[in-house]
């Protein structure tokens, strides 16, 4: 076989892929337990987003195109925009549609609170900011060459139809720039990308697509949502009815419908009352909610417990019952990180160690020189409150008060007494991380680069927020400190069947799933103490006296007998 | 034995005092108010014998078929005059209640016998009225509130400023707490008189000896002949 000249360079990473990929294998192939190791040196944040686990795409629509046959995708294309362009010589309106979309724009205005928010400029309580770290971010970023904070988004050609549209399973992003030394090495010697092949793919999106990104948020396999794993490539039925083939077979864009490259689903602003439901026949929903499909009274109505239960709906969001516990499935997700023990090295170098062997039997780090420490759950009920669909950030404009930490990244309002507010799950998530000490804000740190501050390869907190906070030009006291900090991640995927929907007395109980919450009342939680103590006094005073007035009269009609 | 009626009592008959429909009436309120105590306290998380569940479901039925018994027995009372049992009286009032604290004891008689007017002593039918017009109606409001917001009608009960679920809540365990008292009372007093056996078998077979007048026993003769056991 002739191999063109601008392939041999990816064969040889090819190869040193496969190297890689066999010491480093056990992690991800379960053949291979027992090499996986406890601890491993090197920083690499390679995660493997499930390119095994490609599932062959069910037919999603009756399209009457084949894009493999189409002339302007025959190619040869040897880029990403190059493809993009012939995407665009058709598809005339794509380009301007998905210049508003989030995944293009990294940013988000808030219809309700005003806020700007986004990827672009947002704090979490994981790897903190995507800002100034785009040469790594910018993997999850639907874009080419997004190498820093001054992306020109008008650039239409830019824009990367393939990441959601491919069907392959063989395409891959990697960073936009080089990490640090310690770090860069691992995204090489991956195999290149066939562009001809992946162009001719096209298609609706499927679950491959989307969970590339989704399901690694955070920095690795279900970190970030808990509800959000590997597992849903190919799920059964137990931990998601909807995407199992056992049951829906779903791709996400089953439910996150929309159109002109827009569409529901939003955790920025979240729909938890749906009012309007499954709509008249044929009607088109652009919504995300259960009720779109399943209408806000779809429990059978020939019995009392699925009256009962519609009653609830105006209270309880569908996903508190329906979704027992998130991290199902084998696959576990982080609650707790700890950036205070970042920077430990063994011989010079950054490690990993990983202490935690989750369901499927994979290892997980507990800790990462480049990130600290982590602590795992799986199965783990979600925590509830009331919530009306809000968000609000603790932004890098937010000034607060560190006597109140734990600061929450984003919190949420909603009261039993708000009609719009639903009982709703989150996945909570605790981290220790470093903010400005003298100006009481979350600062943007350099993580990735080459650089002298990118915290990753440099491990010195002081200079990386100096760093990430001069990139962007925002003022840094000079001090830095720890704060405890809370993230909310409202749960709505890993819907169960609905044998394993919630049992009544999970909440109805004393100590039960909703004890946290107060306000209304709720039967079966002994919340009535004052009451009930009256009460029993009420009864056992009948008691006592019935029976006290029974003994008087036998030691009267005894003496009375013994008299006589 | 000293005769405590006013009126000159001439005969002690044996006669039916509890009709049919008042002894259907009174076993199956017995074992629906059973059920809807054992049921309503699990709901409420004093025991936890069963599944809330299932105790949610039987206590919504046990509810709903006792609300009709109940609209039976109201239509029963007005139409047959019976509700005339149940009117307060002082007559032998304090007889009665001297009776249980003192008299019981000292091997005395009850001062109260039945009569074909008044089949209740004047505490028992004062208590029943009570039951009958504060307690029952309590705790079968309450309840259909509950009931209409279970069913998804809530909204009606904001017009008419109902909606409290605590409020109800909290009144209809007080009703089923009274009803609970009622219901130890109601069982210890068939231990006093003459036996438990005797106090039971008129619930049952429906026949009591009742106390009558000349001209009550010739309109019974006349009238419903076989209401009297000769």
């Amino acid at each position: 076989m002739k191999i063109k000249p601008y392939l041999t360079k990816y064969y040889s990473r090819y190869f040193v892929f496969l190297v890689l990929f066999f010491v480093n294998a056990g992690v991800y192939a379960n053949v291979e337990q027992k090499a996986d190791p406890k601890v491993e040196l090197g920083i690499s944040e390679y995660t493997n987003t499930g390119h095994d686990k490609v599932v062959a795409q069910k037919k999603l629509s009756k399209s009457t195109t084949d894009h493999s046959k189409l002339k302007q995708l025959e190619g040869p294309f040897f880029s990403g925009p190059e493809v993009t362009k012939a995407c665009l010589e058709c598809h005339t309106e794509a380009g301007h549609q998905f210049m508003e979309n989030k995944h293009w724009t990294w940013d988000y205005k808030h219809p309700k609170t005003g806020q700007h928010l986004g990827k672009s400029v947002l704090i979490n309580n994981f790897c903190t900011n995507a800002r100034g770290n785009e040469g790594m971010c910018a993997q999850c970023h639907a874009g080419y060459n997004m190498t820093d904070s001054d992306f020109d988004f008008t650039k239409q050609e830019n824009m990367d139809c393939l990441v959601c549209h491919e069907s392959t399973g063989t395409y891959y992003k990697t960073p936009t720039t080089e990490g640090n030394k310690a770090c860069s090495v691992m995204f090489k010697g991956k195999p290149a990308i066939e562009w001809d092949k992946v162009a001719q793919s096209v298609t609706m999106p499927s679950r491959n697509n989307c969970g590339k990104c989704h399901f690694y948020g955070g920095g690795g396999d279900n970190v970030k949502h808990g509800d959000l794993s590997s597992v849903l490539f190919d799920p059964p039925k137990d931990v998601d009815v909807h995407m199992s083939k056992e049951g829906g077979d779903f791709s996400c864009v089953t439910c996150h419908v929309g159109e002109g490259h827009e569409w529901a689903g939003s955790r920025y602003e979240m729909l938890v009352d749906d009012k309007v439901g499954t709509g008249k026949p044929g009607m088109p929903r652009e919504a995300a909610s259960c009720e779109s499909c399943h209408s806000a009274s779809p429990h059978p109505i020939d019995n009392v417990t699925g009256i009962k239960l519609n009653s609830h709906t105006d209270k309880v969001a569908c996903e508190t019952c329906h979704i027992p516990a998130i991290a199902r499935g084998g696959v576990a997700t982080e609650v707790d990180w700890d950036w205070r023990t970042m920077g430990k090295l063994k011989d010079g170098e950054g490690f990993k160690l990983k202490e935690y062997t989750q369901g499927d039997g994979h290892h997980r780090a507990t800790y990462k020189s480049i990130k600290g420490s982590f602590t795992y759950a799986e199965n783990l009920k979600p925590m509830y409150a009331w919530f009306d669909g809000t968000m609000n950030y603790t932004t890098i404009d937010t000034k607060f008060d560190p006597a109140k930490a734990p600061i929450d990244i984003n919190s949420f309002s909603g009261s039993h007494d708000d009609p719009g507010s639903r009982i709703y799950p989150f996945k909570k998530m605790h981290t220790v991380q470093p903010y400005d000490k003298g100006n009481n804000i979350l600062p943007y740190m350099s993580l990735w680069g080459d650089t002298e501050g990118a915290l990753w390869g440099n491990y010195d907190f002081g200079k990386a927020i100096e760093e990430g906070m001069k990139k962007n030009g925002i003022p840094y006291s000079g001090e830095w400190g720890f704060i405890e900090t809370n993230s909310y991640w409202p749960v709505n995927h890993m819907v169960a069947p609905k044998d394993d929907a919630l049992e009544c007395a999970e909440c109805h109980a004393k100590d039960g799933r909703l004890s946290g919450l107060d306000g209304f009342y709720m039967p079966g939680t002994g919340n009535a103490k004052m009451l009930d103590m009256l009460g029993l006094i009420a009864v056992l005073g009948t008691l006592g006296g019935v029976l006290g007035h029974g003994a008087i009269r036998m030691i009267a009609t005894r003496r009375r007998k013994n008299n006589a | 034995m000293p005769d405590t009626n006013t009126h000159t009592a001439t005969h002690t008959k044996r006669i039916r005092v509890f009709k049919r429909f008042e002894r259907l009436w009174h076993w199956s309120q017995m074992a629906l108010i059973f059920t809807l105590i054992f049921t309503g306290f699990r709901v409420h998380d004093t025991h936890g014998l069963m599944s809330f569940s299932d105790a949610v479901t039987i206590h919504t039925w046990a509810a709903i078929i006792l609300l009709i018994i109940w609209a039976f027995a109201v239509f029963w009372l007005f139409t047959t005059g019976q509700w005339r049992h149940y009117i307060p009286t002082g007559e032998n009032f304090i007889k009665v209640a001297r009776f249980y604290a003192f008299g019981i004891f000292q091997g005395e008689h009850h001062p109260y016998k039945k009569t074909y007017r008044r089949k209740h002593n004047p505490l028992q039918a004062l208590t029943y009225l009570l039951v009958k017009i504060v307690i029952f109606p309590a705790i079968w409001i309450s309840g259909i509130a509950y009931l209409l917001i279970s069913f998804g009608l809530g909204s009606w009960l904001q017009g008419i400023g109902m909606d409290c679920m605590e409020c109800i809540a909290t009144v209809h365990t007080i009703a089923a707490i009274a009803i609970v008292i009622f219901v130890i009372a109601h069982v210890y007093l068939l231990t006093t008189g003459h036996s438990f056996r005797e106090h039971v078998r008129p619930m049952i077979t429906g026949y009591d000896d009742v106390e009558l007048t000349d001209e009550e026993l010739a309109y019974l003769r006349q009238n419903e002949p076989d209401a009297i056991k000769e």
